[in-house]
């Protein structure tokens, strides 16, 4: 992608030849995503990245929707499980379009979402369904190809909307994703660059655009294309897909290592989701009886980074919403951290992880 | 050692953290995230959290935000709240210093192994003959004694004011030095989880009801006037209290009967001020009943010269009664407010503090 900020500094709208190099690299890149996401390159709209995409998707539908329904009722229907890119956006429209309204779908003990009390929201009523491939928090993996068929019979005006960022570099979306009229991902979690997504529109999903400009992508996200940041995201896209089965097992593997080790040490220690739900590179903890921030705290110290869950603006934790929704009790929530494995994680990592952790949990439960 | 440093984000505690580093310690910079309302701003709000954290990048130690929103909402904001409903004028800073920074973070500090707990306070500790003792800080117009008073000796051997020792010019210029963004950043000002915009009386009005009240003469009990928030009026003040003529002050709060008793400046003033007994704490061992001291009734107050008396139980030798009586008459101490206790024979060093008991005895002279 340097070349992209460097060489071909073309706008890829304009015409002459600086600009049909930058279009050039843009469309190779949107014919390279789409064909590993199972789509047509006119279903690709690039985006700053995840949060932009789930915008696009919710604001997007609810906007539509609302001025079809011309103020009759439009439903958001959410995973309670949701990132906040897209529990936001809904909560955000229901406040300021008339007619909109969002509800949250709760999920089991488990952190998968529950079917049945899914079927009982849907209605001709809602526009919008949304349920991520897998949780970003637990790494809980949700069972779309038994949602989007339930949405199709219940509530058949609704838009399927999946935010496949987490699960990108584990699932193929070409098959995970398929049912999905809209997904979401982003570069980033694929080793791509931050700033970098795309929100998958597929046939003829019916959506108001977010940024009015220029009128690319379409007219779906106006404003200057990131070449680089789409060349990016496609090269980071087609890595992880030739990686994936390879890594999955590596990874899994080395998760294994870690959270066996871990529970094994450590009293009072449970894993929030059962792991065969799981992504591979996913080791959610909760320790009980210690605060998850002074863990963070002494981890980092010890050099090892977890992350303690959600944080607000400011950067300090907050409160789960998805393992509020699972039903964790506040003092095991309190204890949560996430090690998060990846393409770069190796043995050496998680022998240091499980050297460090028993210590420092012992020291903070003294 | 291994230090934590509170950085609240403004230019002392960033500078606190700049010498202990300096210093060669192993430093952690913390925030405290205090407060998630909407009138988040001033003290600890997204900006300033950005701020310690930029200048932690700047020195090179790592930062971390510890969320205490609802130790704090519980600790200081609550009983904030409360207090004014009785009719009290509470201290937050003091309450927040008490619970939450040399209790709650400080119990984080000793529990995560940090040696010490650092804070840009200007205030001094010296280790005297093994026992510790709290002085005030060299600038004598930004010292925070005050605020610390109620300190003990278990606090006191794991807390370090690095800025203690500095002025507050000297303080700026050590940041400009170093080229920190928060040098010339402006002192902190009010009650840190009121904003500006809707003051103490907007941020009241939204969590508790407020009432009416006359305004009556305090030694006529005639009817002077009325406020329109009982739970606002502050005895020793005259802003709010609409009395034709000549200035009066507030004497006495009587929030359930609806009453504020007013009087002219020179009978308003009092000899003496009440603490209440279970709220007194001691730097080191109490003063004994008859101990000459200095009293701080205010965080850039005036000392005052008194004497303590201290009445005790003939059981468990607890004490029922503490009156300070002040040499010379001085306006009235508002009932909820702290009065900060200094050594007679050592007039920088805090022996201990208490809060002004909602007594109604001893009021005037």
């Amino acid at each position: 992608m340097a070349p992209f900020a460097r060489e071909v500094f073309g706008h890829a709208s304009g015409s002459h030849r600086q600009a049909r190099a930058a279009r050039q690299a843009l469309e190779e890149a949107r014919d390279q995503v789409a064909a590993l996401v199972g789509a047509a390159p006119g279903e690709i709209v690039f985006t700053s990245g995840g949060t932009e995409a789930d915008n696009l998707a919710v604001f997007g539908v609810a906007s539509a929707a609302a001025r079809a329904r011309e103020g009759s009722a439009a439903v958001l229907v959410a995973s309670a499980i949701e990132h906040e890119a897209v529990l936001g956006p809904c909560r955000v429209a229901a406040a300021r379009l008339a007619g909109v309204d969002h509800v949250r779908a709760g999920v089991d003990a488990a952190g998968v979402i529950d079917l049945d009390r899914l079927a009982e929201l849907l209605d001709p009523d809602v526009a919008l369904v949304s349920v991520m491939l897998a949780n970003n928090e637990v790494g809980t993996v949700q069972p779309l190809t038994a949602v989007v068929p339930l949405v199709r019979a219940l509530a058949p005006a609704a838009v399927v909307h999946t935010d496949a960022v987490q699960a990108a570099p584990w699932l193929e979306l070409a098959t995970a994703a398929a049912g999905a009229d809209l997904v979401s991902i982003s570069a980033h979690k694929l080793g791509g660059p931050k700033g970098a997504g795309a929100l998958v529109v597929r046939g003829d999903t019916v959506l108001d655009p977010i940024l009015v400009g220029g009128g690319q992508e379409r007219d779906r996200r106006g404003g200057t294309h990131d070449v680089a940041g789409a060349v990016g995201l496609a090269a980071a896209l087609a890595v992880s897909a030739a990686e994936r089965e390879e890594e999955s097992l590596r990874v899994a593997a080395l998760r294994d290592r870690l959270a066996d080790g871990i529970v094994a040490a450590v009293p009072s220690v449970t894993e929030a989701a059962d792991r065969k739900h799981v992504l591979p590179g996913h080791c959610h903890l909760c320790f009980e009886g210690v605060d998850r921030q002074e863990l963070v705290l002494l981890l980092d110290e010890a050099g090892v980074c977890v992350s303690g869950g959600a944080a607000c603006a400011s950067g300090a934790l907050e409160a789960s919403h998805v393992l509020c929704a699972m039903g964790v009790p506040a003092n095991v929530a309190n204890g949560a951290i996430r090690f998060s494995l990846g393409y770069t994680s190796s043995a050496a990592d998680v022998e240091r992880a499980l050297a460090v952790v028993p210590e420092a949990v012992a020291r903070l439960r003294a | 050692m291994r230090v934590l440093v509170a950085m609240s984000g403004g230019v002392d505690s960033s500078v606190a953290a700049a010498l202990l580093a300096a210093d060669g310690h192993d430093v952690v910079g913390a925030t405290l995230k205090l407060w998630g309302g909407p009138s988040d701003s001033g003290c600890c709000s997204v900006a300033d959290v950005d701020d310690a954290r930029r200048v932690a990048q700047q020195l090179g130690i790592a930062h971390h935000v510890l969320n205490l929103v609802d130790d704090f909402t519980d600790d200081v904001v609550v009983p904030y709240v409360a207090s004014h409903a009785a009719g009290l004028t509470p201290n937050p800073c003091i309450e927040c210093n008490r619970h939450i920074k040399f209790d709650r973070l400080l119990t984080r500090a000793r529990r995560m192994g940090f040696d010490r707990l650092a804070t840009g306070h200007h205030a001094r500790v010296a280790c005297e003959g093994g026992r510790y003792v709290l002085r005030r800080g060299a600038d004598g117009a930004k010292d925070q004694s005050y605020v610390l008073s109620m300190l003990g000796q278990r606090e006191l051997a794991d807390v370090w004011f690095p800025v203690g020792h500095l002025t507050k010019a000297a303080v700026r210029a050590q940041a400009s030095r170093l080229g920190l963004r928060t040098a010339a950043k402006p002192d902190s000002q009010d009650v840190c989880f009121i904003h500006g915009a809707e003051g103490r009386q907007g941020f009241l009005r939204r969590r508790l009801e407020l009432h009416p009240a006359a305004v009556v003469d305090a030694c006529t009990g005639t009817k002077l006037g009325e406020v329109e928030a009982v739970e606002l009026v502050t005895v020793g003040q005259r802003r709010g209290i609409t009395v034709a003529g000549e200035r009066r002050y507030a004497v006495s709060v009587d929030v359930p009967g609806r009453r504020v008793e007013v009087a002219p400046l020179a009978q308003s003033l009092a000899d003496r001020v009440v603490l209440e007994p279970s709220s007194m704490t001691w730097t080191d061992g109490a003063l004994p009943d008859g101990a000459r001291a200095i009293a701080q009734v205010s965080a850039h107050g005036r000392p005052v010269p008194c004497m303590l008396h201290v009445r005790r139980a003939t059981g468990d030798g607890s004490a029922r009664e503490v009156v300070c009586r002040f040499d010379e008459p001085q306006r009235p101490v508002a009932p909820g407010q702290t009065v900060a206790l200094y050594h007679a024979a050592d007039p920088d060093a805090v022996a201990g503090a208490g809060i002004v008991a909602p007594a109604t005895a001893g009021r005037r002279r």
